[in-house]
């Protein structure tokens, strides 16, 4: 673990915030992917102006490295409690690095319907994409060593943090 | 062909002899034990260090599959394995294709095993006709042309009516019959001995009743005809009470048990392990540890190998559906040695229920050493530990529940009337 | 000796039993089988997980409810699914079961799902085939029937919450019932702590209580306090030999009716693996009734299967 190179979610969530408030539209949707995403998206839309409903989004059952590595130990459900078919979606992830979550988790989003419209918003961009995916709102751009995976934890009185794990297969995408 | 076997540990248990003899052969007869005949001269003269030198077993039951099942084994392949494992005298059941129930299908069987000039061969006739349970065999024409006894092998005798005339014929002529003792209704269907295994793997029962319920028919029937009669394969522990209190009261019986009923119990079929589907089936490890205890005391007269050579189509099945039976004459001497030395009883044990018992069973004059007998002869190894793999067995049929596991005591020699017929 | 279903990491290879699997899998099914139940609700009823894998349902007996829960869940998973009612045609013509088996390797297989009337059969194709192939016990003899019993336990978990303060009781044919084995190994290894049998001796095999349950053949008593019954099916072939006079009689004694299930706690749950024979096992009435959960129990069926299949290919 290395917290002090890694800059303060908080400020992140605020950063994201300046930038979605005059972009988003006022009933947009909200996505999570888990879990860190979940958090984040429950966080977005307690704090964004209008009515945001809220889902989240598990994509063990899309993702392109099951044959690689099997089903995840831990699946949780995708909750989705509303009409995707015509929404305008904002779809949140805590990191974008390969862009291969994001692919399984429009994928999933097209098997509930097809919506209007679907945007990305991430705390952190650490590049490194595989895919030709970018997200429309940022909170920080950084440099991570391949071989380490950034993760976003919460705290139980809601605080968010981020740290530094080595890599594993299963838990990045 | 004069041979002189030295230096071995000659047991021969008719004559309560264990001691290091030299054994003196010629002419096919034993002529000399401990001291050479005058003027002796050995044209061959083995080295039985550390061996022991026993009569030739006799096995009371090895199915040799000939006339009708040579695509699982033939009288070649099976008489090969007969002397590879030190027997010398074998009977054969009648559940050939068609089954022995006609002199001139035994005056074959027995001519072709002649040409072969290994080990003696004894047929059992059919005791009915194609053994349907329905009609006499001719027993007399059937025992003229050299069968030893009758037996139904393990087709079912259902009518208890005919079962009754038959033994009274076959008691009007002294004939002996060798019967397995299952009641055919309440086997029916089933695979496996009625307990806990056969429930936790949903396999049909044959409860330990269907035996005990036919041996008390028989041993009534016995009363009533003065028959005398053989049980082969006793399984369950109860019906060796009702053998006990039989042969007390003078009853002329005499019974065997299968070489794997003393080491296997129902537990080893394990996941659907067909090599342990048997017939009798295999039961729980009360009745394994009461049949070890009766051969012990002598309830039981003699350990058999029950060789059953089965092809690998035929065990490579759902477990009812697959054949019974294991391949035997090779594994009978390891299979009756751990027995002995696990009850801590010694090797004479081992020989004595290989030999002197089966000989009494048949009224021959076999399984003992003296001289003037036919020198019919095992030399084995007591101390070789084998690992028991389909590649040295001589008989056809692979099919062991001791595949991969080690056994005790390896034949050195086999000698069948002064001839050695077989040496490794 | 190896458990063989389990690889040499001890995650699942091939589901043939319950029996000797560990609570911890059972689990890992259950879990895994709870997202999946959600999918029956979406717009594309399917995942993408299977894609591209070849599933071959073997059904050397004919079962074409168990058959089309298993094809259903494996479409669910985007897996090719190939049927084949192999019980008359190819045992006929003399090939063996292990032929037909290697025949479909050869046709590259990735997972077989057996049905086959003699027990242990599963047990066999599993020893036989390739390294990456996974088998599916849909049912042999009256061994086991994993995935009933699975979804079974998914039933009980999803209205009952917790195994270890149950009162269970199986009634009826159990000598003859695969999925009563399996239910008895799945609720022992879960700490189901009171498990009964209800049924005459005629249905019951020798030493059904090792299985660790308790026998009862009066449904009153056994009945009395019970959170969970599960009624088995009867088959009319056994009235035909000793072992039962007449459906009307058995109905007499161990037929479950509103009156009966009254000793029954009075939140009790209602199973049946189906199909039911209404009035022989079940009063229509509590087969239709408020304690009822045999609907659901075919709804969960398709998750679990999915589920077992879904672990399978990832491992």
């Amino acid at each position: 673990m290395n917290m002090d190179c890694l800059p303060d979610p908080e400020q992140l969530v605020a950063a994201l915030l300046a930038q979605l408030v005059p972009a988003l539209s006022l009933d947009a949707k909200l996505v999570g992917i888990h879990s860190g995403g979940a958090w984040l998206a429950e966080r977005l839309a307690a704090e964004l102006p209008g009515q945001h409903e809220l889902g989240s989004i598990d994509v063990s059952f899309y993702r392109d490295d099951f044959s690689r590595v099997g089903l995840h130990p831990q699946i949780k459900k995708t909750h989705l409690p509303f009409e995707i078919e015509g929404a305008e979606l904002l779809l949140v992830d805590d990191v974008l690095f390969t862009g291969r979550s994001v692919r399984a988790a429009l994928n999933e989003l097209f098997d509930y319907g097809r919506p209007a419209s679907v945007q990305l918003a991430v705390l952190i961009d650490r590049g490194g994409r595989e895919l030709p995916i970018e997200a429309q709102f940022v909170g920080a751009r950084l440099t991570v060593p391949r071989d380490q995976s950034v993760v976003l934890a919460r705290a139980a009185t809601g605080h968010l943090s981020l740290g530094l794990q080595p890599r594993q297969e299963r838990a990045d995408a | 062909m004069r041979i002189e076997i030295h230096s071995g540990r000659v047991i021969d248990s008719a004559s309560d002899l264990d001691a290091s003899k030299t054994l003196y052969i010629a002419a096919g007869k034993v002529v000399g034990l401990g001291e050479a005949p005058e003027g002796w001269h050995a044209n061959r003269r083995i080295d039985a260090s550390g061996l022991v030198v026993c009569p030739g077993f006799i096995d009371l039951a090895a199915r040799l599959r000939e006339p009708g099942f040579e695509y699982k084994a033939t009288l070649e392949s099976e008489m090969r394995a007969a002397i590879a494992g030190g027997v010398t005298s074998l009977v054969c059941p009648p559940d050939t294709e068609p089954p022995l129930d006609e002199p001139g299908l035994v005056e074959m069987l027995k001519h072709r095993a002649r040409l072969l000039n290994q080990a003696h061969v004894y047929p059992l006739g059919a005791l009915t006709q194609g053994l349907a349970g329905e009609s006499l065999a001719e027993m007399g024409e059937l025992a003229e042309a050299g069968c030893i006894g009758f037996s139904q092998a393990d087709a079912p005798l259902i009518d208890t009516q005919v079962l009754w005339r038959a033994l009274q014929y076959a008691a009007t002529f002294g004939h002996t019959v060798w019967l397995r003792p299952q009641e055919a209704h309440l086997a029916r269907g089933g695979v496996a001995h009625d307990g806990e295994v056969a429930t936790r793997l949903g396999l049909a029962a044959i409860p330990v009743t269907a035996e005990t319920v036919a041996v008390t028919v028989i041993i009534a029937l016995m009363r009533e005809t003065g028959a005398r009669v053989h049980l082969c394969r006793i399984s369950a522990r109860e019906s060796l009470d009702l053998v006990r209190q039989a042969k007390s009261d003078g009853l002329a019986l005499t019974c065997d048990v299968g070489a794997h009923h003393l080491h296997l119990s129902d537990k080893d079929i394990g996941y659907f392990n067909t090599h342990c589907h048997f017939v009798p089936p295999l039961r729980g490890t009360e009745d394994r540890d009461a049949l070890r205890s009766a051969l012990c005391d002598g309830t039981i007269d003699v350990v058999c190998s029950d060789h059953t050579p089965v092809d690998d189509d035929a065990k490579l099945l759902p477990f009812a559906e697959s054949e019974a039976g294991a391949t035997g004459l090779e594994l009978l001497l390891p299979l009756t040695l751990k027995w002995a030395l696990e009850e801590k009883l010694g090797i004479g044990a081992a020989v004595r229920a290989l030999t002197v018992q089966p000989a009494r069973v048949l009224g021959l004059e076999a399984g003992v050493l003296g001289v003037g007998r036919p020198a019919d002869v095992c030399i084995f190894d007591p101390e070789h530990h084998w690992k028991v793999e389909p590649r040295q067995l001589r008989s056809q049929g692979k099919n062991t529940p001791f595949l991969g596991l080690e056994v005790p005591g390896k034949v050195r020699y086999t000698l069948v009337s002064g001839q050695v017929v077989f040496e490794a | 000796m190896r458990n063989p279903q389990l690889n040499a990491q001890g995650e699942l290879q091939h589901l043939l039993t319950i029996e000797g699997l560990p609570a911890a899998i059972i689990r890992q099914i259950l879990d895994t089988a709870e997202p999946f139940v959600s999918i029956a609700e979406r717009e594309v009823k399917k995942v993408p997980l299977l894609r591209g894998k070849s599933i071959f349902n073997l059904f050397f007996e004919n079962s074409t409810r168990t058959r089309t829960t298993f094809e259903i869940a494996a479409k669910r998973l985007s897996a090719d699914v190939i049927n084949l009612n192999v019980g008359a045609s190819s045992t006929a013509k003399g090939e063996t079961l292990l032929d037909t088996v290697n025949n479909l390797s050869a046709m590259l297989a990735d997972m077989f799902v057996v049905r086959h009337a003699q027990s242990g059969a599963a047990h066999l194709i599993a020893q036989h085939v390739a390294p990456h192939i996974h088998v599916i016990n849909a049912g042999d003899g009256r061994h086991a029937h994993p995935t009933q019993g699975l979804l079974d336990m998914f039933t009980i978990r999803h209205y009952k919450g917790d195994f270890t303060r149950l009162v269970v009781a199986i009634v009826g044919d159990v000598l003859h019932s695969r999925v009563a084995r399996s239910q008895i190994h799945a609720l022992t290894t879960l700490g189901v702590p009171e498990l009964r049998v209800i049924a005459p001796k005629t249905l019951l095999p020798t030493a059904v209580e090792r299985l660790g349950v308790r026998v009862f053949h009066d449904l009153a008593q056994g009945l009395r306090g019970a959170d969970v019954v599960i009624m088995l099916r009867l088959q009319s072939e056994r009235m035909r030999g000793a072992l039962l006079p007449s459906a009307q009689e058995y109905f007499k004694h161990y037929g479950l009716t509103p009156e009966r299930l009254e000793v029954a706690n009075p939140d009790v749950i209602v199973m049946h693996p189906g199909p039911m024979n209404r009035g022989v096992e079940i009063d229509s009435a509590v087969a239709d009734g408020s304690h009822s959960v045999i609907l659901p129990q075919v709804t969960f069926g398709i998750a679990v299967r999915m589920a077992v299949m879904a672990i399978l290919a990832g491992n």
